[in-house]
């Protein structure tokens, strides 16, 4: 009889990349309805945009690379990152800027550097990165949520102005921003920086339509909806949760400081916490295993240091949001946190 | 330590780090009570089942062995024999297939079983608790016990351990799924286990003993707990179950919250581990002095009809248990010795099993899937999560697949237990454990390598080392011995040169004088491979000491004519004296030399010795004389020196007479040291206790007639009433030869080697020459008696000053540096006179240790 010769262990435990892949991209879903719901169906085009041009590049590049195509487009990482650059951008940006992002995320940052479980830096950032410092005016317009919209936009025109970057009336997307009071709308991290730099306080600058009681308007509902989807991939233990504490402690800590040290020019901490790409930044971004540091006091620190930058940035920077700077500053340092932050070995040190 | 115990009584556990639940699958086999399998057609029995040697073949082809008989008996440490599982006849004795990842050959006993199954004689010990802790190993060890749990190591070893244990910690945690061996053990045999437990506390004296079961196992739990019942030191701890409590390290951090330092053993902490089939095995041996012969193997699998635990003998092939549970394999089976997790698949099931076989699992490919494709790492540390041991499995995995080894050390490779916990839980499907394996591998060879690398580099440079050696041996005995000889002669100029560079600021520096000896030592041994030589060499060393004589008198003539602007009056004639001496005792040495090199090359060293160390001693005397005193005795010298040629005659003679009586009556004190030390020993010995009484003549002389303070200590000097006048000349004389001693040193000292007492009476040049000698010594042991009282310790040998000898009789050196001659002399002369107080003092302190 013939016996297959095996090396133990001869059990697994099941779990898959591709299945840790989906249900990090099925745990998007929170946070992709609540942008659906405020900014339209925009996102929905780029997230469409944005898989199939993943797919096409990794395809060529494992073509080119001479390798399966199927198992390395099957892992799901390539998709992963497709979803979370389409999320990150403006809903109505046009469709060259997703095209442009994803080629460079999966080409360049992925691929060029040895393809996936190699890249240094986070793919999905470093395009976002990239497109922001490239087409800043494209990568800043954010339409106001729909229900401040002075008119509104149907699929056909959202689909026109992602392609020709008129409407089928003619306005273009920056006439579209233009609210109810004729005056162009921008995102709620903006305003405050802009309007706390013309000397307005921010309670001032929060009378502004775009903001509720606490923070950006639907803005706070999409990072609700990120931190749902977040607290589930740290239950089915698929990221562990000292990435998101670092990030959110840190951040929290900086921006209490902050509100109380000058009230009168800081938003406080819900504010920081629930605005820009703070939820899924923490529990989505940062959390890339491959660029993110691996040892768990490692993660703690990565993350502490990514709050720190995100709240540095945002409040003294050039910039309204830092997330994408944050996490690809932090990625360089991965290397020597992971060299520092070794856990202490079975039977050394202790017990002598 | 109290608290510690006090929280393991009360049932606390210390979780480990990491872990994973795998499937249990237990209940496939544990339902069923242990069965007995019928008994196979052949059993292969290998040798070594265990960790360590093999034991000795004590039976043949064709013997017919009784159930339990020995088959092998241990010969070297860590060797267990192996026993006879059943009655039969040894069909052959050959390599088979082992129980092992490899199969790797082993030799082993094949048995055709006779049906009979009869015993051997069986010794029971009566009370076991009366047994020594001596007849107890002897008996774990002669019943073949080795670890059952896995490793197979040794038992007796570890019974033994030379460490105090605190904690026996027994392992019934079962870990690995599928297995439930010992679970089946726990329910059935429960009081056997408790009966090995407490023949190891018998051995060991724990304070406590911790049995820890999973929780997965309540019915062994109760078993062992009711069979424990009466024991208040044996508590039965539930563990959680998690995979791998039941690894060693990962147990005893589990119940007593210590960690087995890195590299270490249980022991080290006091802890010791021992399985529960072991502990079974133990107490089958003691009660019913039954070796270890069959045990508990859990069959199970999918694709087993039958799936539970039997008793198997060793040596029952994989195949017939298989059978006997009914078998029915699927496409690309794999046959797994041990559990999913750490066991390893067989090539073949023709393979016997062995004391360390828990379990055959013979899964189906839905139970246990075959491994997927490897993919790419992504860092996710789940490996990291899962590690009991805290390593961080991805980043070993990326330095091993570079085979970066310092970085695999540096992450602590080696503390890796195999258990297989991240290769489970990594979702590409990387063999990590695999990975882990070949590194481990590669280091070890690698090392191995090294350490093969610099044996031969040793084996090299000692081989080049002896090459060279016997080339210049060759060389020696064939053609240019001068060359080894100069060479030999640079080393003594060197060690003059330090002895006098260490002698200059303090003149009794012991330390010097050791040096001194050191050196001589070296020189000597360098003249030691010169000694096999035969007369042919003796000849060209006589014929190499007349050029060298030759070539002195030549510079001493010239050195003499310079050195007469001080003390031109004196000087002549001395130095004509003093040529003539030389070149007498030159011709004398040479034949002396000659004749007895071959025979009594060491004893007249060692004469040699002596006389040198005297020669020296002297001259340094005299050149301290020559400072003070030589512009006032000048104008008296002359005289002097005429009586004192026959003073140091007539002194000669009475040393050599008080030599003679020293060596047969061995009356005074250093005479008695003499005793029994070989003869030439004696004779320095004597010539020192001469020099020494002279040495106080000479001192009292000097004071008188010089009323220089040249150092004379009253209480050193003995006795010997001197005649005054005599020793003031002699002291002048002394003083004046000084001098010319100093120059002529080299060759006093070279020429009066082999001739000392025949010299002195024979020929009227060997009185003078003895004169000179008698002069020598008297310096030479007032400076030796100065020291007698303040020094200790010194470690000259007579002998060792042979070597010393030796060099000065070629030694040409302060010949050739005439110009600072003087200053060069007196160093040497320092020289000297540490030898020679050294020797002097050894002399004293013998004398003075027998008598």
């Amino acid at each position: 009889m013939k016996l297959t010769m095996a090396s133990s262990p001869h059990s697994h435990s099941h779990k898959s990349l591709s299945r840790l892949m989906l249900t990090v991209i099925l745990a998007c879903i929170p946070g992709l309805i609540a942008q659906l719901y405020f900014f339209g169906t925009g996102v929905l085009i780029q997230l469409i945009l944005a898989l199939v041009t993943v797919s096409v590049c990794e395809a060529i590049i494992m073509r080119i690379r001479k390798r399966a195509i199927w198992p390395a487009l099957s892992d799901g990482s390539a998709w992963l990152t497709g979803v979370l650059l389409a999320l990150s951008i403006p809903p109505l940006a046009p469709w060259w800027v997703i095209v442009i992002g994803c080629f460079f995320a999966i080409v360049i940052v992925k691929q060029l550097y040895g393809g996936l479980g190699f890249n240094l830096f986070n793919p999905a950032m470093a395009a976002y990165v990239l497109l922001l410092i490239s087409f800043p005016v494209q990568m800043t317009s954010w339409l106001p949520v729909n229900e401040l919209l002075g008119k509104s936009i149907d699929l056909s025109q959202q689909l026109a102005l992602i392609f020709n970057g008129f409407t089928s009336s003619g306005f273009s997307l920056d006439q579209m921003r233009v609210g109810v009071d004729g005056v162009t709308m921008a995102t709620p991290l903006d305003t405050i920086k802009t309007d706390v730099a013309h000397g307005l306080t921010v309670s001032e600058s929060m009378q502004n339509p775009l903001f509720n009681q606490w923070t950006g308007l639907g803005w706070g509902w999409v990072n609700l909806g990120f931190l749902v989807g977040g607290l589930y991939l740290i239950k089915a233990k698929i990221i562990n949760w000292h990435i998101p504490v670092g990030i959110i402690a840190m951040l929290s800590v900086c921006s209490a400081i902050g509100y109380i040290a000058s009230p009168g020019t800081e938003p406080g901490v819900v504010f920081h916490l629930f605005s820009g790409a703070t939820m899924m930044g923490a529990f989505f971004i940062a959390t890339d295993p491959v660029s993110a540091a691996t040892t768990n006091r490692g993660r703690l620190i990565y993350g502490a240091f990514i709050g720190l930058l995100v709240y540095l940035i945002r409040t003294f920077g050039g910039f309204p949001d830092a997330m994408a700077f944050a996490v690809l500053l932090l990625n360089m340092a991965v290397p020597l946190i992971d060299y520092y932050t070794q856990p202490r070995t079975y039977g050394h040190g202790v017990n002598k | 330590m109290e608290q510690l115990l006090n929280q393991i009584k009360k049932g606390k556990v210390w979780p480990f780090p990491g872990g994973i639940h795998p499937p249990g699958q237990k209940t496939l086999s544990s339902t069923q009570p242990i069965t007995r399998l019928p008994l196979p057609d052949k059993l292969v029995v290998p040798l070594k089942q265990h960790i360590g040697a093999n034991g000795q073949l004590i039976v043949e082809k064709g013997q017919r062995v009784l159930k339990g008989q020995a088959l092998t008996q241990p010969i070297a440490n860590w060797s267990v024999p192996v026993h006879a599982p059943t009655s039969g006849v040894i069909e052959d004795i050959c390599h088979a297939p082992s129980a092992h990842p490899s199969a790797l050959p082993e030799l082993s006993v094949i048995i055709i079983p006779d049906g009979e199954d009869t015993w051997c004689e069986l010794h029971v010990a009566s009370d076991p608790s009366k047994l020594s802790h001596e007849q107890l190993i002897d008996i774990i060890h002669q019943s073949g016990i080795a670890g059952m749990g896995g490793a197979g190591f040794p038992t007796y070893i570890k019974a033994d351990s030379r460490k105090a244990i605190e904690y026996l910690v027994v392992n019934a945690v079962e870990c690995e799924p599928y297995i439930t061996a010992d679970d089946l053990l726990m329910q059935e045999h429960a009081q056997g286990i408790i009966n090995g437990i407490e023949v190891m506390q018998q051995l060991l004296t724990p304070t406590l003993t911790i049995v820890g079961i999973e929780d997965n196992k309540p019915d062994a739990i109760a078993a062992m707990k009711k069979a424990a019942q009466h024991a208040d030191n044996i508590i039965v701890q539930t563990v959680p179950t998690i995979y791998p409590s039941g690894g060693e390290k990962q147990l005893i951090k589990l119940l007593t919250n210590k960690e087995v330092p890195s590299g270490g053993i249980p022991a080290d902490i006091g802890v010791l581990v021992q399985n529960v089939g072991t502990l079974f095995a133990i107490n089958q041996a003691v009660y019913e002095g039954k070796p270890l012969i069959e045990r508990v193997i859990t069959v199970t699998g999918n694709t087993i009809h039958k799936p539970g635990n039997v008793w198997a003998l060793l040596g029952t092939e994989i195949k017939h248990l298989l059978d006997c549970q009914g078998f029915s394999p699927v496409p690309q089976q794999r046959v797994v010795m041990g559990g999913p997790m750490m066991g390893f698949t067989l090539p073949t099931v023709r393979i016997g099993v062995v004391k360390t076989t828990n379990c055959i699992l013979a899964p189906d490919h839905n139970e246990l899937a075959e491994p997927g494709p490897e993919k790419a790492c992504i860092r996710c540390s789940a490996c990291a999560d899962a590690c009991p041991a805290s390593l961080l499995p991805q980043q070993l995995q990326w330095f091993a697949k570079s085979q970066e080894y310092d970085k695999l050390k540096e992450h602590n490779l080696f503390d890796c237990i195999e258990c297989g916990a991240c290769a489970y839980v990594c979702p590409s499907e990387i063999p990590l454990v695999q990975y882990y394996r070949v590194a481990k591998a590669e280091i070890k060879e690698k090392q191995e390598e090294q350490i093969k690398a610099e044996r031969a580099k040793v084996r090299f440079e000692l081989r080049n080392a002896r090459l060279e050696r016997e080339q210049e041996a060759r060389k020696n005995r064939h053609k240019r011995k001068p060359a080894t000889e100069k060479s030999a002669d640079e080393k003594q100029k060197i060690a003059d040169a330090l002895a006098r560079v260490s002698n200059k600021p303090a003149k009794d520096d012991e330390k010097s004088a050791v040096a001194a000896a050191i050196a001589r030592a070296k020189a000597k041994k360098q003249g030691d491979q010169l000694e096999p030589d035969n007369s042919e060499v003796a000849k060209e060393r006589a014929a190499r000491k007349e050029q060298a004589r030759l070539y002195k008198e030549q510079k001493a003539a010239a050195d003499t004519n310079e050195a007469t602007h001080s003390d031109a009056p004196v000087d002549d004639k001395k130095s004509a004296v003093a040529a003539a001496i030389a070149r007498a005792k030159a011709k004398k040495a040479a034949q002396a030399d000659a004749s007895t090199t071959t025979g009594d090359a060491l004893v007249d060293d060692k004469k040699a010795a002596v006389a040198a160390a005297i020669a020296r001693a002297k001259a340094k005397k005299a050149a301290q004389a020559d400072a003070s005193t030589t512009t006032e005795d000048a104008p008296v010298d002359d005289k002097k020196a005429a009586v004192a040629a026959a003073i140091a005659r007539a002194k000669a003679k009475k040393a050599a007479q008080a030599e003679q009586l020293a060596a047969s009556k061995n009356n005074n004190t250093e005479e008695t040291t003499v005793e029994n030390t070989p003869a030439d020993d004696k004779k320095a010995a004597v010539a020192a206790a001469i020099a020494r009484a002279k040495a106080k003549k000479a001192a009292q002389a000097e004071q008188l007639a010089a009323s220089e303070k040249v150092n004379t200590e009253e209480a050193t000097i003995e006795n010997t009433p001197v005649d005054d006048k005599k020793a003031a000349i002699a002291a002048a004389i002394a003083r004046a030869k000084a001098k010319k001693a100093a120059q002529a040193e080299q060759l006093a000292a070279s020429e009066k080697v082999n001739t000392e007492e025949e010299t002195v009476e024979n020929t009227p040049v060997d009185d003078k020459k003895a004169a000179i000698a008698a002069a020598i010594a008297r310096a030479k042991a007032k400076k030796a008696a100065k020291e007698q009282a303040d020094e200790a310790n010194p470690q000259t040998e007579t002998s060792e000053t042979s070597a010393t000898f030796e060099q000065n009789i070629e030694a040409q050196a302060p010949v050739k540096e005439k110009p600072e001659l003087t200053a060069q002399e007196k160093k040497k002369a320092a020289v000297a006179a540490a030898i020679a107080r050294a020797k002097a003092k050894k002399l004293l302190k013998e004398g003075s240790d027998k008598s």
